[in-house]
């Protein structure tokens, strides 16, 4: 690629009017930009379970580690979760190399607008032009089977929440009230919460709920990865409050962990029963 | 059929160039000047949205006098130039020595080549990794690019600033001497007093996170005390 000339008769920036990012890389570098041709259903690693829920002074956003091919494991610690700007978060399921490329734009798109504009795109704006996004990439969707659906959250400075937003594969884009999980283990997970969620929970037990839900999940679904002890990769999990994104630590999340299968491993201890004992004896 | 006048190739740059001058002559002034944790950005401005210092990319910021169109579009190429190099390769990829050569080849070519030349000057800036020097790179209205160090002075008053700033600047001060010196400098070529409010002060920090660029609030400003007589 050339460095960008202008011509002075089209003096710089007048050949461009919009604050989009998107449009300018088409216009520059088409390579980058990418885009759909006549293709058949390809093998593409695969992104798997991910989770977002509100809680007291937030939201929280998290994904399991595991990327699948098939029926093998294409990549242990691949990451889910990305910030995509102060306040917001993309996680990704899917294919993983669209997706990933599409989070790339994605927090490209928010800072050149911040850049241009002076001021932030709004978090709806922001949710508007993910859901556009995924619809440019339909046509790769439906032609190759590279499917992105991610969850889109962040804190809403104007309204003063945190806000979920899931999205379809044509792009249609859905508020959640409380909380979402998607991706192949994204039922499993869903029932976890379902049951351990209350809206105005703490951050803190949310971000319980949400390693409780993804381990669940990976019991249940082949493509979700569970905690690895063995090689210390832990589910990505974050916060996004009025302080802006933060990312849990791997310790803080294994110390979680530990805290979760000692809970579990006392609930079989005290269900451990001898058959026949609780029964009245008669004789 | 009428002959054209012959203007000599001399005379015909030498008008461009007292026209640019003229136009920057009559605007606001900008400074820049490195300090303890990167560059300090010291402007006039009385608009807090229409801004005259600008973050470009992770390192790099912008800083224009003259003309606001002229010099807002120059900003918005910027921009865009540096966020579709850091996309397509990588964001370390991207050099304020390369942005400062192509505003050089557009200066140039529209000073020579259009009716009417930019009355701008620009700066680019950059901040260097700890242990390494910033960039500041001054570009004039014709194009012509100086690499300067320590501080830069552009716009209505940059030769009296300059002259201050000579006198009193002092390498790797802290922020709030920095803020000072700028302000008291403004104040002494303006000779006159200048409300906080009218001030547009950023910083490139090398201590923040990945974009180096912020804003300093009127608030913080005036925390940093810049009333007080310059040191």
């Amino acid at each position: 690629m050339d460095i960008p000339h202008f011509p002075f008769d089209a003096a710089p920036g007048a050949a461009l009017d919009s604050s989009s990012f998107s449009s300018l890389l088409r216009k520059m570098d088409p390579d980058a930009a990418g885009g759909s041709s006549g293709m058949t259903p390809v093998e593409a690693p695969h992104a798997t379970t991910i989770l977002a829920l509100k809680h007291a002074t937030g939201v929280m956003i998290a994904g399991d580690r595991r990327a699948t091919e098939g029926y093998s494991i294409a990549h242990r610690s691949i990451e889910k979760v990305f910030r995509t700007d102060r306040w917001s978060a993309v996680a990704i399921a899917g294919s993983a190399g669209p997706a990933i490329e599409m989070t790339k734009l994605f927090q490209t798109e928010l800072e050149h607008y911040e850049k241009i504009e002076g001021e932030r795109l709004s978090l709806e704006g922001q949710a508007n032009k993910l859901g556009q996004m995924i619809r440019a990439n339909l046509g790769l969707a439906l032609q190759a089977g590279l499917v992105v659906v991610p969850l889109f959250a962040g804190y809403d400075d104007r309204a003063r929440v945190g806000r979920i937003f899931k999205y379809d594969v044509t792009g249609g884009r859905y508020e959640e009230s409380d909380y979402w999980a998607t991706g192949s283990g994204g039922r499993d997970a869903r029932a976890t919460i379902k049951k351990r969620y209350r809206p105005g929970i703490t951050a803190d037990d949310a971000l319980k709920v949400a390693l409780e839900a993804l381990f669940d999940a990976s019991e249940e679904d082949v493509g979700t990865g569970g905690p690895d002890v063995l090689r210390s990769i832990y589910p990505n999990i974050a916060s996004i409050t009025e302080g802006g994104f933060l990312k849990y630590g791997d310790d803080r999340i294994a110390e979680l962990f530990q805290e979760l299968l000692r809970e579990r491993s006392t609930d079989t201890t005290t269900e451990e029963h001898v058959p026949g004992a609780e029964r009245p004896v008669s004789e | 059929m009428s002959l054209p006048f012959y203007v000599s190739p001399e005379q015909f740059m030498k008008d461009k160039s007292d026209y640019a001058r003229k136009g920057i002559k009559r605007g606001k002034s900008v400074m820049a000047m490195d300090y303890a944790d990167g560059v300090l950005f010291v402007a006039e401005n009385p608009s807090s949205t229409l801004h005259k210092i600008s973050e470009i990319y992770d390192r790099m910021a912008f800083a224009g006098v003259g003309k606001f169109n002229e010099f807002e579009s120059l900003r918005m190429h910027g921009i865009r130039q540096a966020d579709v190099r850091g996309y397509s390769y990588s964001r370390d990829d991207v050099s304020a020595r390369g942005l400062a050569n192509s505003y050089s080849q557009i200066l140039g070519q529209i000073f020579t080549e259009a009716m009417k030349p930019f009355e701008v000057e620009i700066l680019v800036a950059a901040v260097g990794e700890p242990g390494q020097p910033n960039e500041l790179y001054h570009i004039l209205y014709d194009g012509s690019v100086a690499d300067e160090t320590d501080f830069v002075a552009m716009g209505g008053q940059s030769e009296d600033l300059s002259a201050y700033l000579h006198k009193n600047y002092k390498p790797a001060m802290p922020l709030e001497e920095a803020v000072k010196l700028g302000v008291a400098a403004l104040k002494e070529v303006e000779n006159r007093s200048l409300p906080n409010g009218n001030l547009e002060v950023a910083v490139l920090d090398r201590t923040r996170e990945r974009r180096k660029f912020s804003r300093l609030t009127a608030g913080e400003v005036a925390a940093m005390g810049p009333e007080a007589p310059g040191p």
